[in-house]
């Protein structure tokens, strides 16, 4: 096994473009650095389940969206501290992820993917119903949340600190899953789960502490992100549009690396920020990023990180 | 030849810069809904907020104390799509990049209760309009000032129009659109029928962007109530008017929110007929000096007449203003007159001078709440009219409160 | 006892036109074995054609069921051998990925030309009594229409050569090649008929509700539970599972809060996915 250089280049730069906004103390900047690194954080954890696994979870975004209300329900209702609210949020979304992980993951290929989005789906329109959740309407924080964190101004700034930590947390336990036993046993079951099974692995163990570890990320980056907009709606939050993006920025980046869901996040929320701020552009950017997926699809399947290490076989270990 | 150049370029730096700093106009930012299922209602409004900016500019600006002059006023406006997600993206970049003065909320209480958030945390005044929703309002806001009457007074009259056509009438079906708004507007209502006697037999949501409505008119049917209300923004309510009647429906009052006051409403023909709505204004309204005088507060603006006139100059369809417009143009004129009051346009100093406010103009009574609805309308007061035919034609009438009444209310069961 | 009559009456309409929206999806689950994610756009892009074709040359949706069927089918067989002949066989990912970007390309498009303001399309026709319930006409010349499509569908599949093969296909590929059959011209002919359907069904839906390019969406839900429900890649199993669906959603919502049913409806799609998975795939 060639020995992993990943985390050398690639913490460093993500930490850099954190601190930029730090530094600079620009608003606008910050606002454009969070969503990027709420992608990375997206991206990194579908690339478990998906990447490393090969279960394509479209509707992934339920974990997100049961994060955010269990964040905001203990924040605003119970009046609980953001960081235990994040922390109970992963632990909750982890939970359900096992316990729904126990029935679909027997599911394969396609109808895992029609599945989940029916999950996704389900939970939408439960919360939607539930007047102690907020309805259809959703919850709105009460404003005077924000004081007991020194107002919005200081508020704000805590959400983005807690972003910074939770990306970089999630690229370290990516990370060490890819390099790990437990990884080589995913990627044993993406290739062939029949044959996997066969050789000794515990498919059903794997994968549910897979599917565990993607549903907890997406789950505290939903409470961050609700207590950041003060609002969540069940619509907002189940949006499987979403899924999607996760899914897009991983086969961007390159599918099943540690760094490609890391460089396609990057590279995606540039791109998007570009196309919805161009005023030719803007109008048309569902149909751009359309075109773009389509090319990738068929062209560049392996992503940006795949092209590389194709051609450039000594930098494997560097991107892996 | 180089030397040339580069004087041209040291002064064109020099220009740019000094005009960059030099405060020459009040920047006025909002988005709106230029697509979307908003579209109708924002696009009313937008005409409203450009009768204002030209009322405005025409007289020079808005006189500004502290500055010793008059600077006009410039919109920074953009399209919403009449989604939520784009308008905190949105707000931000009026407030952080377009160094936007003022704000204005976007359409619909959805929207402005997002919009809200943002404003609050960069402690921007924005003035809503669009948005009667109660519950923007107990969320500990500072600097949101409402212009509509909030929807724990909109729709009671309703109520009472029942009453009055049906003294026998017992039954009431609610049937909302599941947004802040609806929701807020049909609980106070059901809590006024509840009041007065009435049963509610159904009171159920539907999701934004229903477009069958099937289920809840069979639900009805089996319910036989005497009126069903709700609704939410235009085009869920205009669908369910028109099915309503394809259905034959048999209720004495149908009164649904904004969509009947909006005039394309009379697109679905016939089964606009006898549908009455609430309106925060409508043409026929007497609000002037002498109204003003009577309850003794100032009167400001311009009247009735010169918005209808101004109106018809910029929409050219010929149809009356509904009071989504009126609404944009009462905006502008109550932050004109807050700015005037406070001679600075420092944002502590207008919400001093938007609290005490207490007048009326052409749209009615403007007094905002500084109590725990901080921010809440309480001086406006709604209206109601209903879709009837005049000469062959179909149009809307004011019906409603009895000393308002420009016809008589007619019962929904006409129609069969 | 009246509502209920008007329940089950509604119900039945209404489902036809639901199953109809999701027989071709069925259809190309069946023959191709893809998930086709475009399958709403393309009931949303019949809404439109519907629409334009009402406003420009006055044609109702029971006319312009042709012109749209014939341009999207022709559209169908070239994005097959354009874009999906080249991820055939490859992962699942690759297969749902294509087609979604096709739908992205079709609702971005959509977006920019159409905006996304409701449209819909009135014709000023009466209600129709049936026992104590008001139709409108329009939803029993929709029920009619779905009817139709569906036996011309059935006739095209049974009695024709081409149809022939299309089942040929669908049931074993590789021993269709060796019987002489062009695999790629079936597939690409039952993709183009597959999102030919929807965009019927968006003609048939136009007709009767209005529709923002969006609007293809919720289609595209229901029309993975009315599949799972009668058997994934069997079209006729759609039409019985969107009539299920309907009466289902009809009835039920007569007794709870109608923003309910949804849950109980993708509940049921996962439940039945669970517990019935080798139904799915029909034999195993």
């Amino acid at each position: 096994m060639t020995k992993k250089y990943v985390l050398f280049w690639l913490l460093p730069i993500v930490l850099l473009i954190a601190l930029y906004p730090i530094v600079t103390d620009n608003f606008l900047v910050r606002e454009n650095i969070f969503l990027m690194l709420s992608y990375i954080v997206f991206a990194s954890s579908m690339n478990i389940i998906m990447g490393y696994t090969g279960y394509v979870s479209f509707g992934h975004i339920v974990f997100y969206g049961i994060g955010s209300y269990v964040g905001i329900l203990l924040i605003n209702n119970l009046h609980v501290h953001f960081v235990i609210a994040v922390l109970c949020a992963a632990l909750v979304a982890g939970v359900i992820a096992l316990l729904i992980g126990e029935a679909v993951l027997r599911l394969r290929g396609a109808i895992f993917a029609i599945a989940t989005i029916g999950i996704n789906e389900a939970v939408k329109s439960l919360v939607a119903n539930v007047d102690s959740l907020g309805g259809a309407v959703g919850i709105f924080m009460d404003f005077s949340v924000y004081d007991s964190y020194g107002g919005p101004d200081k508020a704000l700034w805590i959400a983005y600190y807690a972003m910074v930590i939770l990306t970089v947390l999630t690229i370290l336990v990516s990370y060490f899953v890819r390099n790990s036993k437990l990884g080589l046993g995913l990627l044993a079951i993406r290739e062939d789960e029949d044959t996997a099974l066969v050789v000794g692995i515990n498919t059903k163990r794997f994968k549910s502490i897979a599917y565990f570890l993607s549903a907890i990320f997406p789950a505290m980056a939903g409470t961050i992100f609700a207590f950041k907009s003060g609002n969540i709606v069940p619509d907002d939050a189940f949006h499987i549009v979403k899924s999607v993006e996760m899914i897009f920025i991983n086969v961007f980046g390159g599918l099943g690396t540690v760094s490609g869901p890391v460089l396609g996040a990057i590279i995606y929320e540039k791109l998007k920020d570009y196309l919805l701020t161009n005023p030719t552009l803007k109008d048309l950017h569902l149909a751009v990023s359309g075109v773009t997926l389509l090319l990738i699809v068929i062209f560049a399947p392996s992503g940006i990180v795949g092209w590389f290490r194709e051609r450039f076989k000594v930098v494997r270990g560097v991107l892996e | 030849m180089r030397r040339i150049l580069t004087l041209f370029l040291v002064l064109f730096l020099a220009f740019a810069i000094g005009v960059s700093y030099a405060k020459d106009s009040i920047i006025v930012g909002f988005t709106m809904s230029k697509t979307g299922k908003l579209n109708a209602e924002s696009d009313e409004q937008f005409k409203g907020l450009k009768i204002w900016e030209k009322y405005v500019n025409t007289q020079g600006g808005i006189y500004v104390k502290s500055l010793g002059k008059k600077l006009p006023v410039k919109f920074v406006y953009y399209d919403d799509e009449s989604s939520k997600e784009r308008v905190q993206q949105l707000y931000a970049r009026l407030i952080l990049n377009d160094k936007a003065d003022f704000l204005i909320s976007p359409y619909s209480s959805e929207l402005t209760a997002t919009a809200a958030i943002v404003a609050e945390q960069h402690k921007k005044i924005m003035l809503a309009i669009g948005s009667a929703s109660d519950s923007i309002f107990n969320k500990g806001y500072r600097h949101i000032f409402q212009l509509y009457t909030p929807a724990s007074r909109y729709l009671t009259g309703a109520i009472d129009m029942l009453k009055a056509l049906n003294p026998r009438a017992s039954k009431v079906a609610i049937v909302y659109e599941q947004t802040n708004f609806a929701t807020d507007v049909c609980k106070a209502a059901r809590d006024y029928a509840l009041s007065k006697g009435l049963k509610v037999v159904l009171f159920e949501g539907y999701a934004p962007g229903t477009t069958d409505f099937t289920s809840f008119i069979n639900k009805i049917k089996s319910l036989q109530p005497d009126a069903v209300i709700g609704g939410g923004h235009f085009a869920d309510g205009q669908t369910l008017a028109k099915q309503l009647y394809e259905q034959r429906v048999k209720v004495d009052v149908v009164s649904l929110l904004v969509a009947p006051s909006v005039p394309e409403f009379a697109q679905i023909g016939k089964a606009a007929l006898y549908v009455t709505a609430p309106s925060q204004w409508e043409n026929g309204v007497k609000y002037n000096e002498k109204a003003a005088k009577k309850l003794n507060i100032p009167w400001y603006g311009p009247s009735v007449a010169w918005f209808v006139k101004e109106y018809k100059a910029i929409d050219r369809s010929g149809k009356e203003p509904g009071y989504h417009a009126a609404a944009g143009l009462a905006a502008g004129l109550v932050l004109q007159r807050a700015i005037e009051t406070a001679g600075t346009l420092d944002a502590n100093a207008v919400k001093a001078a938007l609290e005490k406010m207490d007048v009326m103009t052409f749209y009615g009574r403007v007094k905002f709440d500084t109590g725990r609805f901080y921010g809440r309308q309480i001086g406006h007061e709604m209206v109601y009219l209903q879709w009837q035919l005049k000469g062959g034609k179909l149009e809307k009438l004011l019906v409603w409160p009895p000393e308002a009444k420009e016809a008589n209310l007619i019962s929904y069961k006409k129609n069969f | 006892m009246e509502a209920l009559l008007a329940a089950i009456i509604t119900g039945l309409l209404l489902g036809m036109v639901y199953g109809l929206a999701a027989v071709g999806l069925n259809l190309i689950f069946g023959v191709l074995k893809i998930i086709n994610l475009s399958h709403g756009a393309f009931i949303a892009l019949g809404m439109f054609g519907a629409y334009y074709l009402f406003q420009y040359f006055g044609l109702i949706p029971f006319v312009s069921v042709i012109p749209v069927f014939v341009v999207i089918l022709i559209i169908g067989i070239l994005l097959y051998f354009i874009a999906i002949r080249r991820v055939m066989g490859r992962q699942e990912l690759s297969t749902l990925l294509i087609t979604y970007s096709i739908s992205l390309i079709i609702v971005g498009l959509g977006t920019f030309f159409f905006t996304t303001n409701p449209r819909s399309i009135d014709i000023p026709w009466e209600s129709i009594r049936i026992f104590s319930v008001y139709i409108p006409a329009t939803r029993i010349v929709a029920l009619f229409l779905a009817i139709i499509c569906t036996f011309l569908l059935y006739l095209f599949l049974y009695k024709t050569w081409i149809g022939k093969a299309v089942r040929a296909v669908s049931m074993n590929r590789v021993a269709a090649e060796y019987m002489g059959v062009n695999s790629h011209v079936i597939l690409a002919t039952s993709f183009g008929i597959g999102i030919g359907i929807a965009a019927i069904a968006g003609v048939v839906i136009a007709s009767i509700f209005p529709f923002t390019i969006l609007s293809g969406g919720v289609y595209e839900l229901k029309s993975f539970v009315i599949c799972v429900l009668g058997g994934l890649g069997n079209p006729f199993g759609a039409i019985a599972g969107g009539l299920i669906l309907g009466l289902v959603e009809s009835v039920l919502s007569l007794k709870i809060p109608v923003g309910i049913v949804p849950f109980i409806e993708f509940i049921l799609l996962v439940l039945m996915l669970l517990v019935k998975p080798e139904g799915i795939f029909g034999r195993r």
